[in-house]
């Protein structure tokens, strides 16, 4: 059964003129690495807040439609009860940090959910150590640098030990070398603990290599939905104005000229291999 | 802003800084209510410098005399209108006493924000916030606390950025009447205000999604333990009110003016 | 023309931003100041308006030295944008915005209306004229920031991380729209951390890491510079680094644009069908 299961989801916010969301109808399996992508407005984040219950219990609308995640049905549960299943990074580092410590940060869920001490420290510990910031555990959030507060943050949501993980443009302050080690750790998390990830990006050049699932919206509705290397190559991901990765709008310019590198490349690294190939072949 | 700074925390660990906060507030308490009980001279000046070795044991004395001095405005006031006021109240005499008297007044002020000082320079925003949640205080209020406390410096950090950006565009704080002066400062607090709504949605969202409410009784990754050096401390602060009480009651202080009188 | 002399700043904090930079700008220049967070680039630009005055060295804006005039004289010549707008948006409507900056300056009512008008439909927010700021999107706001600076027309303009937050098409009209004002003769500085922003529009570069430049020259080269890169905390564009991996194919490296890619490929291939 996929983890993420949607059947025509229409949101309009509450004073909204129209819906934000329209029939959006998708499906993620367990494990995979989505990236969720498209032109600003055009209902991203509004998907994102429907995994985890913000919609429809703190953003109040009209939502129509059917969405389960992790088995529960999202409409049914309260937030907290979900929180335990999906876990969500938001964008601003600074504004989901709120201990004066890291550690405390990084407990305040598993505190909310009433652990026991002890079981707090221990997956405190994992959490810290499996983003890399163990050594950052009794700094101030302040004193960190972007990059270190954003892995404190999925630290204190992979401290919940979810099932999925949703990351809403989780780069968008850093820097592009601070931006490739978060995707690191995120792509990390996704292969080592099976960790279901939907990364809303804008940074496809960066992030495209760890993916096996696109799904491209625009106003509203979502308009392409599959493998990397098709959803990106779509003549309609241009239209809709997604900045595809560098690579595969490469391939597709080679291509106009008849320079075929048969495979859709959608990394640099990739785009690499298929041009040696194609250049050392006499 | 320098006074504020002789009440910050600074990390260091000093037998001091590592006592239980609710313990070092009774202390603070029982330092205020003595300093209330009595105002005669003698005792109040005992109280000024049986502190100073805490504040030595807490290696805050720089910060300290920082508040000291930020007090020492305010002292004079307070030294000053009892003075004169007592002074007329007495119709015009002067005694030696008069004086005393107002000295004492003011060494209690000073007592006061000496004790306080010392408590807030020694313990951390986040003992505080868990003595709170440890003396009961609903959960809510604590991370009100905590969490002002924690974006206090980013909220500096911006309003320094809002005034640079209205600066570039012209904004001169400086000039003008004081009426225009005013007026230009809603520049400048209108997009924090507007920030600071932002923001807190945002912690809103983040709080919800992690479990905020699953429980209604939380835990806590820390816990305050009371140690030997708070019992040393608690026992202290008994035997200072026994003392003190005691004090009060049976033993006639001489004030300084009869002393010299005689 | 901006000359910044052997500069240094140390914040109140103690921390040292600028230890040690030079850097003059010519007027009618687009040049891009980059680096990762924490290099000084914005304390760095901040210098040119004032906002900041170096602790040693200085700096001359046009023959003036900004240690002896004010903020507001030197901000009439040198526009600063700000990284969020919300920093700066507090009026009821989009044209009491755009119109604060020319009332400081002291323009008088007709031009100052001129001015809204011409901001307005430069920044295509015409439909905005009486709209509150808060109620508009993002990068609308965005919009109202940077038309509020370019209303009272100043000769520099200096954009720090203008495209944060913003989505490709967006950054592709910014993009249009920045190398447009300084083809019309605007000195264009831009501080940005984004290397595929600046590969596609090509200005000079100059690249800041600790509080020192430590280069400054053309695009092609600098950013194609794998050590300088990563030693300022960035990534090469995607095209260069498609080209660093094949060089020993014996292509050149300094590629940093798809169509400059297609170029050097189609010779290549050429060369070697002879």
């Amino acid at each position: 059964m996929p983890i993420i299961e949607t059947e025509g989801l229409t949101y309009t916010y509450q004073g909204g003129i129209k819906p934000s969301i329209r029939d959006v109808s998708i499906k993620v399996e367990e494990g995979e690495f989505v990236i969720l992508t498209g032109p600003s407005g055009c209902g991203k984040t509004t998907l994102c807040r429907c995994f985890n219950g913000l919609i429809p219990h703190f953003y109040t609308g009209t939502l129509k439609g059917t969405i389960s995640v992790a088995g529960l049905n999202v409409i049914e549960h309260k937030i907290h009860e979900l929180a335990r299943h999906v876990g969500f990074v938001f964008q601003n580092p600074e504004n989901q940090l709120f201990a004066l410590s890291v550690e405390k940060d990084v407990a305040f869920a598993l505190e909310n959910l009433g652990m026991p001490r002890e079981d707090i420290q221990g997956k405190v510990e994992w959490a810290l150590k499996n983003v890399g910031a163990y050594a950052l555990r009794e700094r101030a959030p302040h004193e960190l640098s972007g990059g270190q507060q954003q892995r404190v943050a999925i630290a204190s949501v992979l401290a919940m030990q979810p099932a999925v993980m949703v990351l809403d443009e989780p780069t968008s302050f850093l820097d592009p070398l601070g931006a490739k080690k978060i995707f690191e750790v995120i792509a990390e998390l996704n292969k080592k603990l099976d960790i279901t990830v939907i990364l809303v990006e804008h940074r496809l050049d960066l992030a495209a290599k760890y993916v096996d699932h696109v799904i491209i919206m625009d106003e509203g509705k979502v308009i392409l939905d599959g493998e990397p290397r098709d959803v990106f190559n779509s003549d309609q991901a241009r239209l809709v104005g997604v900045g595809i990765p560098k690579a595969t709008r490469l391939f597709q310019i080679l291509k106009e000229d008849g320079f075929n590198l048969k495979k859709i490349p959608v990394s640099s690294d990739n785009a690499a291999e298929l041009l040696r190939g194609v250049l050392s072949h006499d | 802003m320098s006074m504020f700074s002789g009440f910050q925390f600074r990390k260091i660990s000093t037998p001091v800084h590592n006592l239980d906060p609710r313990i070092k507030f009774i202390f603070v308490i029982i330092i205020f209510a003595i300093a209330i009980m009595f105002s005669e001279l003698p005792v109040l000046i005992i109280l000024f410098f049986a502190q100073i070795p805490i504040v030595l044991a807490a290696r805050v004395q720089k910060e300290w005399i920082r508040s000291m001095r930020g007090a020492a405005f305010l002292a004079a006031i307070i030294f000053a209108t009892n003075f004169i006021f007592s002074y007329i109240y007495s119709g015009y005499i002067f005694t030696p006493w008069l004086l005393e008297n107002a000295i004492a007044l003011t060494l209690r002020f000073v007592v006061l924000v000496e004790s306080f000082s010392v408590f807030f320079l020694t313990t951390s925003p986040d003992h505080l916030g868990l003595a709170l949640e440890q003396s009961h205080v609903p959960y809510e209020f604590c991370f009100a606390f905590t969490t002002a406390v924690r974006f206090v410096p980013v909220l500096a950090e911006e309003a320094q950025t809002i005034m640079d950006a209205q600066k570039a565009r012209g904004l001169e704080l400086e000039k003008g009447n004081f009426m225009k002066r005013i007026r230009n400062y809603i520049p400048i607090l209108i997009p924090l205000i507007v920030s600071a709504i932002r923001r807190s949605l945002e912690l809103a969202e983040a709080m919800e999604s992690r479990a905020w409410g699953a429980i209604k009784k939380r835990t806590n990754l820390y816990e305050l333990k009371v140690k030997k050096g708070d019992y040393i401390l608690l026992m202290l602060t008994v035997a200072i009110v026994i003392v003190a009480i005691y004090v009060r009651l049976y033993v006639p202080i001489p004030s300084f003016s009869s002393v010299f009188a005689s | 023309m901006i000359e910044v002399k052997d500069i240094y700043y140390t914040f109140p904090n103690r921390v040292q931003a600028l230890k040690g930079v030079s850097l003059t700008i010519s007027d009618g220049e687009f040049i891009a100041i980059m680096g990762q967070n924490g290099a000084g680039k914005t304390t760095l630009v901040k210098q040119f308006n004032g906002l900041l005055k170096p602790t040693k060295g200085e700096v001359v804006v046009d023959g003036i030295n900004t240690r002896e005039t004010s903020v507001a004289k030197l901000a009439r010549n040198v526009g600063f944008v700000f990284q969020n707008p919300d920093h700066q948006l507090f009026c009821e409507s989009v044209e009491e915005e755009i119109a604060f900056g020319l009332r400081n300056f002291g323009f008088e009512k007709n031009l100052e209306k001129k001015r809204v008008d011409w901001a307005l439909n430069l920044l295509d927010l015409a439909q905005y004229r009486k709209t509150s700021p808060f109620l508009l999107s993002g990068g609308e706001r965005k919009r109202v920031a940077l038309a509020s600076v370019l209303a009272w027309d100043p000769k520099t303009v200096v954009l720090d991380e203008p495209t944060i937050g913003q989505d490709h098409q967006q950054k592709e009209k910014l993009r249009q729209f920045i190398v447009q004002l300084n083809s019309q003769g605007k000195t264009v500085v831009v501080v940005t951390h984004d290397v595929e922003f600046v590969a596609e529009s090509n200005p000079r570069v100059v690249l800041m890491t600790g509080g020192k430049i430590i280069a400054d020259g053309i695009a092609e080269e600098i950013l194609t510079n794998e050590k300088l890169v990563t030693k300022a905390s960035l990534v090469p564009p995607q095209i260069s680094q498609i080209f660093l991996q094949l060089a020993d194919l014996g292509l050149p490296t300094n590629v940093i644009d798809i169509y400059q890619a297609r170029d050097v490929l189609s010779k290549y291939m050429e060369a070697k069908h002879k």
